[in-house]
């Protein structure tokens, strides 16, 4: 990864050397390591599994997930394997040509019949053979899946896991093609609410138990079981409970067929129309990776994305549905100046410049988000730097949950401390603008992101500034009385970086394109900064984050460059 | 799959052989017309060709015997669609109560029909066999608005199959005849 990572890790002792078994996966010979990290980081014995999966060689599973206790009820991962044979004295039996015989594992009263095992659970031992391709295991996962549809409803064009359904693939890929089951399929309840963001199709659950170690064990609240007998063995919530908690639209995500559906998203878009952006989450400090779903410039979806150092696998339902506003009907849309009357761009960004070249040090002030992107924050600084403006940015606190939700509601806390707009303790300088605006010593007001009538500033103050400068998203009582509206971006929209409360430096990539004449606000920032100080931070984008990295303290000591950060991030000091 | 092109033989090269069967038929025509009052043209519009069995016009949506929608908006039509003429919106996560078990059906479903090439392929793709390539072949309109087709539209030109399917009613009657069964 980053330079960074490497800068980090050099202080740390060098990690002790790794206890190797070998193993042969389809003949083919593999060190894998003796113990591997489980769910919750603990090393455990490495398993089959993982031993196919260093080999390549992808063994199928459903209840299998490497961020949830082994449960091994699904039987998908069934495969064939071998032992070296063990002589009466402890020695291993010999072939010929002096190789170690491997005694294949069969069924102890069926000799000619060949035993499998679930590799998800079953630990390696040396000198052991698996064969993740052979007849026997092929048979077996036949076997597995002719019976996971025996009552399945076979919904797939209703369903909305098609095209990203565990079931349908390995049905392609190791199932048969004819179904010879006769009888009447077993009929179980559909459209269950199981809580008011989960719908449940019971038809459609191969209980694997995911849903219900993922509530029970990582969120903390064991709401979920399985209940009736047989072929009616269906998940439920414990009777009088809802399933409720903020995190249980993840197990939308890991339920690997269409059983658990988010009466978010369901039945709004077939998932192969969406393309997924890389991005992180703008709802709280923490920064869950996430990947954005869209289609033809709307969003439809968040998913956690995999990073292991900030949300494992998870994210927050509170985050995961907040992404409405992206798609809002009354976006602001035009840019514009009430001066002078302009509706253009490079008219309204050249009027701005010229007003604050005449303004005098000291009477500018700048009052930033710490939703926008680091470079958004750093551009601003420059700014304020140059005309000798007071900056902050204004505090969002919520409540934490220990998990993952962070107390700081804003994404980029850190980044805004670290481009030096605010000071560790946010927002303590607005009541010094506020002060200022009202004893007449500042009469321009750079605003970004923020509605400042809610946040220290009443309208009465606000009233008296006589160059109110706004860019924003969503219309306010600020952006009504500015007298330069800028429409700016959702993240959704451009590109980025965010630092989360651990001081991970984090990109977030652009989905879908801008509303109306909005444009990114480190475009016309870029712009503005040049006309007012006559430095050029550009071209584009990346000449901007390269040369923030340089600019910036915390970045510099991490060395980090745009195309370096890389899709996990990259740890800073700060 | 290469195919050799066979040699002409010279009688074949002198072009006379095609030249005189050509001018066979014209002779024909000239005859029939003249003689045996046969016409070889046609009043369009207000006659009409019909077609033959299986050819491949306008695509329409059928319902079923039970006056049910067939097309349950899983959007392969769209996705396949190679002019991609097809545009779906699927319903979104309401439930409709009024449409007893039926639990997705498309909430617009627009073909336009100056994008469309009458190929098949959603007939072909389509899970349901609610969608259907039927006879029109000449489709006119006095806007390009006006050759969208909606739901509506394409519902009604459709009419009804009657076939064997009957999705939502046999999942109703076989549910139904578990209810004495269902473990409570
Ligand atoms: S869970 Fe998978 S196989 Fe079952 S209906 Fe849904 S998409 Fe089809
Ligand atoms: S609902 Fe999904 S995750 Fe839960 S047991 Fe069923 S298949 Fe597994
Ligand atoms: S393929 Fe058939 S069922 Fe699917 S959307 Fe098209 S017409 Fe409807
Ligand atoms: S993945 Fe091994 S038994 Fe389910």
């Amino acid at each position: 990864m980053s330079t960074a990572t490497a800068a980090n890790t050099e202080t740390k002792p060098p990690a002790p050397a790794v206890e190797t078994v070998r193993v042969k996966v389809d003949g083919r010979v593999v060190d894998v390591p003796r113990t591997l990290p489980d769910w919750q980081g603990k090393p455990q014995p490495t398993t089959m599994l993982q031993a196919c999966a260093i080999a390549g060689a992808e063994v199928p599973h459903y209840c299998y997930h490497p961020k949830l206790p082994i449960a091994g009820n699904c039987r998908m991962c069934l495969v064939e394997f071998g032992t070296p044979m063990m002589g009466p004295d402890r020695k291993p039996v010999l072939s010929e040509d002096g190789s170690p015989k491997i005694a294949r594992s069969v069924l102890p009263y069926e000799p000619g019949t060949p035993r499998g095992a679930i590799a998800c659970a079953t630990p390696i031992s040396p000198g052991m053979e698996i064969y993740p391709s052979s007849p026997a295991t092929k048979q077996m996962r036949e076997a597995v899946l002719e019976s996971l549809l025996i009552n399945h409803p076979l919904d797939c064009p209703i369903c909305d896991q098609a095209g990203e359904c565990k079931l349908q693939e390995y049905s392609v890929e190791h199932g048969q093609a004819e179904s010879r089951f006769a009888e009447v399929k077993v009929h179980k309840p559909k459209q269950v609410d199981l809580g008011p963001r989960i719908m449940l199709d019971d038809e459609r659950c191969v209980l694997c138990t995911r849903c219900i170690r993922f509530s029970r064990d990582v969120a903390q609240d064991d709401a979920l079981g399985i209940v009736n007998r047989g072929s009616h063995n269906s998940i439920a919530a414990f009777p009088g409970r809802q399933f409720d908690n903020n995190y249980t639209l993840n197990t939308v995500d890991i339920c690997p067929v269409g059983a658990l559906t988010s009466k978010d998203f369901r039945f709004r878009m077939r998932v192969w129309f969406l393309k997924e952006t890389r991005s992180v989450c703008a709802s709280c400090a923490t920064g869950c990776n996430i990947l954005i779903s869209s289609r033809e410039e709307s969003v439809y979806r968040y998913e956690p994305r995999q990073n292991d150092a900030v949300n494992a696998c998870w994210m927050c339902d509170s985050g995961r549905l907040n992404y409405k506003w992206i798609g809002r009907e009354d976006r602001l849309l035009n840019v514009r100046s009430s001066r002078s009357g302009a509706r253009a761009w490079a008219a309204v960004v050249a009027e701005i410049a010229e007003t604050l070249r005449s303004a005098p040090q000291g009477s500018v002030a700048v009052i930033a988000s710490a939703r926008q992107s680091t470079e958004e924050l750093y551009l601003l600084k420059k700014l304020a730097a140059h005309l000798g403006a007071l900056t902050d940015s204004v505090e969002r606190l919520g409540e934490g949950d220990g998990f993952l939700v962070n107390a700081d509601r804003n994404p980029n806390t850190n980044g805004a401390r670290m481009t030096g707009i605010c000071f560790t303790e946010v927002g303590i300088q607005i009541p010094k603008i506020a002060q200022g605006i009202r004893s007449g010593r500042i009469h321009t007001l750079i605003v970004f992101g923020e509605d400042v009538t809610r946040h220290g500033i009443d309208s009465e103050t606000l009233s008296k500034v006589s160059t109110l400068i706004v860019s924003d998203i969503l219309p306010n009582e600020t952006t009504r009385r500015a007298h330069f509206l800028l429409p700016g971006c959702a993240y959704a929209e451009k590109r980025g970086t965010f630092v989360n409360a651990k001081g991970r430096l984090q990109r977030f990539l652009k989905a879908v394109e801008p509303r109306g004449e909005a444009r990114p606000e480190w475009e016309f920032l870029q712009e503005l900064v040049h006309q007012v100080t006559g430095e050029n931070l550009g071209p584009g984008f990346e000449a901007l984050f390269n040369r923030m990295a340089k600019d910036v303290p915390a970045l510099a000591s991490a060395g980090v460059e745009w195309g370096k950060v890389g899709d996990l991030g990259a740890p800073l000091t700060l | 799959m290469i195919i050799k092109r066979t040699e002409l033989s010279w009688l074949e090269r002198m072009y006379f052989p095609t030249l005189w069967s050509g001018l066979r038929v014209t002779a024909r025509h000239f005859y029939d017309t003249l003689f045996r009052g046969g016409r070889v043209t046609m009043e369009y519009p207000e006659q009409r060709w019909t077609v033959p069995e299986g050819y491949r016009g306008a695509p329409y949506l059928v319902k079923d015997a039970e006056d049910r929608t067939k097309c349950v908006s899983c959007q392969l039509c769209e996705f396949v669609c190679p002019p991609k003429a097809i545009k779906i919106t699927p319903p979104g996560p309401a439930v409709d109560p009024t449409t007893g078990n039926v639990e997705k059906r498309p909430r617009e479903f627009e073909i336009n029909m100056l994008r469309c090439i009458f190929c098949g392929f959603c007939q072909e793709v389509c899970p349901e066999e609610a969608i259907f390539l039927m006879k029109d072949y000449s489709l006119t309109g006095l806007s390009r608005k006006e050759m969208i087709y909606d739901k509506e539209k394409l519902l009604s030109l459709g009419g009804v199959h009657n076939d064997q399917i009957r999705k939502w009613k046999k999942k109703e009657a076989e549910a139904a005849s578990q209810e004495a069964f269902k473990p409570e």
